[in-house]
C-alpha cells in the first residue's frame, strides 16, 4: 500500500522558504501569487494492513514535528 | 572527586572534540565519548553533551533523527533523573526534538548560513551552567548555523520568560527568534539548550574566552554538590 505523507508548517509560522520563492516567482513576473509555503511529501510503502492509527504515530513520533508542523496522510487505493 | 563528563556522538556531529577538550581544559578529567548507537551511557556522570553538528546529515529535519537513535533514551532518562545535559547548536536541535526542551529550531529568517561572533546577553544567572555570570552580562559567542530560528507559541514564550528559563538572549536579531531567544533551560534547570557555541570559546588564542565560564560554573558547582 502507497501512502503518502503531506507535512506542511502550521499557520501562523513564519516560512522563509515559502517567502523567498514567493519572492523568486515575483521576479519571474508572475502576478497575483498571494502566498507560498513550502511543506514535505513523504511517501511511504507499507503492509497493506497498516492501521490509520500506525500510520499517525508514525507522524507524531517522526515525520512531522507537530510543534511547528500539521501532517496529513493520503491512503493510495492500491491497483487492481 | 574526579569529574565525570561524556559527550555523545552522532554519524555527522562535528563539534564533540571541541566540546570533549572544552571539558577536559576546564574540568582537569578526561571527557567519556559515546556513540549514538549505545543504549546505556557511562555509569555516574556528572555532565552530558550533545554537541554541535548536522547529525544524520540533517535529513528529514535538523536533530529529529538524531532524537530517536539509541543513545537519546538514556540521555532523556539521565536528564528527567537531573543529570545536567548542555546542548549546543544541533545539540539544541537534538534536545527539542527529544521533547527535553520546547520549542523547535527553525530555518533562519534571512535564510542564509550564519557564522560569526555574535554579542549575547546572560539573562539568568541562576542555573548550574550559567552561576559564575553576572545577571545581565553581555558576552560574545560564535555562531554557526542555518536553523538556529526559535520558535515556540506565545504562550510557552510567556512561561519561559515568567520562570526565568531564558538563559541568554542575542543583543542584535540574527536569525529571526522568537524574542531574541539564543538558549533555554527546561523547568528543573538541568537541561541548557544554546546555539552559539561556548566550547569554541574557552580560549583568547581562539578568538575569546566567553564561553569558558559555563564549563567552570557547571563544573565547580558539581564538584562542591
Amino acid at each position: 500500500m502507497k501512502v503518502r505523507i503531506h507535512v506542511s508548517l502550521k499557520p501562523g509560522v513564519l516560512d522563509p522558504q515559502g517567502r523567498a520563492v514567493h519572492h523568486a516567482l515575483e521576479g519571474l513576473g508572475f502576478s497575483g501569487v498571494d502566498d507560498v509555503r513550502v511543506g514535505r511529501l513523504i511517501e511511504l510503502d507499507v503492509a497493506d494492513d497498516t492501521s490509520q492509527a500506525q500510520l499517525e504515530e508514525m507522524c507524531r513520533k517522526l515525520l512531522a514535528n507537530t510543534v511547528i508542523e500539521n501532517f496529513r496522510i493520503e491512503t493510495m487505493e492500491a491497483a487492481r | 572527586m574526579t569529574f565525570r563528563g561524556a559527550v555523545i556522538t552522532f554519524p555527522g556531529s562535528n563539534c564533540d572534540r571541541d566540546m570533549a577538550v572544552a571539558l577536559e581544559k576546564v574540568s582537569g578529567a578526561p571527557a567519556l565519548r559515546v556513540w549514538h548507537g549505545e543504549t546505556e551511557l557511562p555509569e555516574r556522570l556528572d555532565f552530558i553533551a550533545v554537541p554541535g553538528g548536522f547529525s544524520y546529515g540533517d535529513y528529514l529535519r535538523c536533530g529529529a533523527i538524531a532524537s530517536r537513535s539509541p543513545i537519546m533514551r538514556a540521555v532523556v532518562g539521565a536528564a528527567e533523573r537531573g543529570v545536567p545535559v548542555l546542548g549546543v547548536c544541533n545539540g539544541f536541535q537534538v534536545l527539542t526534538e527529544s521533547g527535553l526542551l520546547p520549542g523547535a529550531l527553525m530555518r533562519n529568517a534571512q535564510l542564509n548560513f550564519i557564522c560569526r561572533t555574535v554579542p549575547l546577553r546572560v539573562e539568568n544567572n541562576q542555573s548550574l551552567f550559567t552561576a559564575g555570570y553576572d545577571r545581565g552580562q553581555e558576552i560574545a559567542l560564535p555562531v554557526a548555523h542555518h536553523d538556529g530560528n526559535y520558535f515556540a507559541d506565545e504562550d510557552t514564550l510567556d512561561r519561559l520568560e515568567g520562570e526565568g528559563r531564558v538563559a541568554f538572549r542575542y543583543l542584535d536579531t540574527c536569525n529571526g527568534s522568537r524574542r531574541d531567544i539564543a538558549g533555554i533551560l527546561n523547568a528543573a534547570g538541568n537541561v541548557l539548550g544554546l546555539m552559539p557555541h561556548p566550547e569554541r570559546a574557552i580560549e583568547p588564542d581562539h578568538g575569546g574566552s566567553d564561553g569558558r565560564m559555563l564549563f567552570e560554573s557547571a563544573v565547580k558547582g558539581l564538584v562542591a554538590a
